[in-house]
């Protein structure tokens, strides 16, 4: 009914009109002084020098970045070498952070399928029934998959008493583990933006394509693939991005030898040995590669759309 | 008429692996649910129903300890989500009703910017920033810090029911000389109600949910339920937990449900 009564779509409004900035300051101002300006605080103090009960001389050092890759030695007169630790930190976070977005590719995108070929009224149910277990608190969802997977867990009890196996399958403290628990953390992410491209497609297109005899497979691959493909990169780059930083799964379910970022991170602002220079690099690092990985996908979308 | 049809809509298999798909969502919380109700103190053998860890959440020896978190955390979370509730609001209202303006692409940007930086960056930098300008961290810097991270989650659904409304009712009331602030109060405002709703209980939600940034800008002395029970569960879990994490796995629902419900609602009286 409302939709008849004005050929004015709500999007194009101007009513006011010239009062634009003045209602976006609020929002401009509690963001950009909790959040821009802070992170241009960060990126200064991991060019200062560190104190050692936590926290900063202000004295300009490149010490940071220079610890993060290069070594020298005990005692820091040795000629430098690249330093493998926080490489490898962070290499195991992209690989972790990687298998956790298949995992949920394997799992979301038949969901996602599944729930857009549903007739439109049950939709919103299915989506919503996925959305749900987001909504709940992370660090319940995380503890839930840790007692499911604990050596006398559940799962383990169930398997011992159904007699496959003998002994407790060991689960808790591995790289499994924290896969699991990311992608437990962010499998709504990827099933969402899927949903709404194969959503969008109009499936009279591949039953034309079939009049045209073509295969299933070239259908498949020429006509859905094109119309699919944003919301599967979409929905890779919610799950990825998240997951490199992530602290709960890897702290919670992977242990001390799974060691991914966020637990690097967090560790240099608690207790004594922390390193408040070397965590703002850390997550200055961590901010650049999620920045890389969003404007190579921004940079996509409109080459895509021109 | 051609005899085989391919059937490009449905895949043998894909409705299985959404039943698997719900299933790795669910069983762990149901589990985690049954077993809140064991009578036992380890949380491996199972000794029977009774409510007896639920009686210890409220009664119990950490029972001054939880409710003093949740009473942080529920008052956190509703003072951040009602500021972030209204910058929204606002900020909807000039993205959907104000026309082109000048930096109107950066405000996009600007409004989803917490959802875009990592969470543990979002930590860092906020923890650093409170510490250089001499900010004592404690109830304040939480709030301050919760209301940053809710205001997309409270802009998503209402800058999309604003744009789902169409402004002839505004201008209609424009045009017999209402001012523009009656407009928005009188006739914008009400048919909003359903968006601001949820907005609103989906930044509760977050504000509620929140542990990482919590727990690098909350400082020492002051916990919120989500560092109360990270900080038991890093002794280990113990049944109590069990009944906590049912009790707010309750509440989180209950508030989706009700967002969804009223989201709905104001879908179907447009």
């Amino acid at each position: 009914m409302a939709g008849q009564l004005s050929s004015n779509n709500g999007n194009a409004s101007n009513i006011y009109q010239g009062n634009g900035l003045t209602l976006m300051l609020p929002s401009w101002l509690v963001i950009c002084v909790l959040l821009v300006v802070p992170v241009g605080i960060m990126l200064v103090y991991s060019f200062l020098t560190k104190e050692f009960r936590g926290g900063v001389i202000w004295e300009f050092s490149l010490a940071a970045y220079d610890q993060f890759f290069f070594y020298r030695g005990l005692f820091g007169d040795e000629a430098p070498t690249i330093e493998w630790t926080y490489i490898a930190i962070f290499w195991r976070s992209i690989w972790q952070a990687g298998l956790a977005t298949i995992l949920c590719l394997i799992i979301g995108f038949p969901t996602a399928w599944f729930i857009a070929t549903r007739p439109p009224s049950s939709r919103a149910f299915w989506l919503f029934l996925i959305t749900i277990p987001y909504w709940v608190n992370l660090l319940i969802r995380t503890i839930s998959m840790k007692f499911l997977i604990r050596d006398e867990g559940p799962i383990n009890e169930f398997l011992i008493w159904l007699g496959p196996i003998s002994e407790p399958i060991h689960m808790i403290n591995t790289n499994f583990a924290v896969q699991l628990g990311l992608f437990y953390s962010y499998l709504p992410f990827m099933v969402l933006p899927i949903y709404a491209s194969v959503e969008r497609y109009d499936f009279g297109l591949s039953e034309a394509a079939a009049d045209l005899y073509a295969s299933r497979w070239v259908t498949l691959r020429k006509i859905i693939l094109p119309v699919v493909k944003p919301g599967v990169i979409a929905g890779c780059i919610l799950v990825f991005v998240p997951s490199l930083g992530a602290f709960l799964a890897p702290d919670l379910l992977g242990g001390a030898k799974n060691f991914m970022i966020g637990s690097l991170i967090e560790e240099q602002f608690k207790g004594n040995a922390g390193n408040w220079p070397f965590g703002a690099a850390a997550a200055m690092i961590l901010l650049t590669m999620v920045l890389i990985v969003l404007i190579i996908y921004a940079r996509a979308q409109n080459r895509e759309r021109t | 008429m051609k005899a085989a049809r391919i059937d490009l809509r449905h895949f043998t298999g894909f409705p299985l692996i959404t039943g698997v798909c719900l299933i790795l969502l669910y069983a762990p919380l149901l589990i985690v649910a049954v077993y809140s109700f064991n009578d036992s103190p380890s949380i491996t053998t199972w000794e029977g129903l009774s409510l007896r860890w639920y009686r210890d959440v409220f009664f119990g020896v950490e029972a001054s300890k939880f409710k003093t978190a949740a009473f942080n955390s529920i008052t956190i979370a509703s003072m951040a989500a009602t500021v972030a509730t209204i910058l929204a609001t606002s900020a909807a209202t000039a993205m959907s009703r104000a026309g082109q303006f000048k930096g109107k692409s950066v405000s996009f940007a600007l409004i989803n910017l917490p959802l875009m930086v990592p969470e543990i960056v979002t930590a860092v930098a906020t923890l650093i920033f409170f510490s250089a300008i001499g900010f004592t961290t404690g109830y304040l810097s939480i709030l301050l810090a919760h209301i940053v991270f809710c205001i997309p989650f409270a802009y998503l659904p209402i800058s999309a029911r604003m744009q789902g409304i169409p402004d002839g009712y505004e201008q209609a009331a424009l045009d017999l000389y209402a001012t523009r602030w009656q407009a928005f109060r009188l006739i914008l405002l009400p048919l909003m109600l359903p968006g601001i709703l949820s907005g609103f209980l989906l930044a509760f939600i977050i504000s509620l949910d929140d542990f990482i940034i919590t727990s690098f800008v909350k400082g020492a002395g002051i916990e919120t339920l989500p560092t109360a029970i990270f900080g038991a569960v890093k002794i280990g879990i113990k049944p109590n937990i069990m009944a906590i994490s049912t009790l707010l796995l309750v509440v989180s629902i209950l508030f989706v449900t009700l967002s969804y419900l009223i989201g709905r609602a104001g879908e179907k009286s447009n």
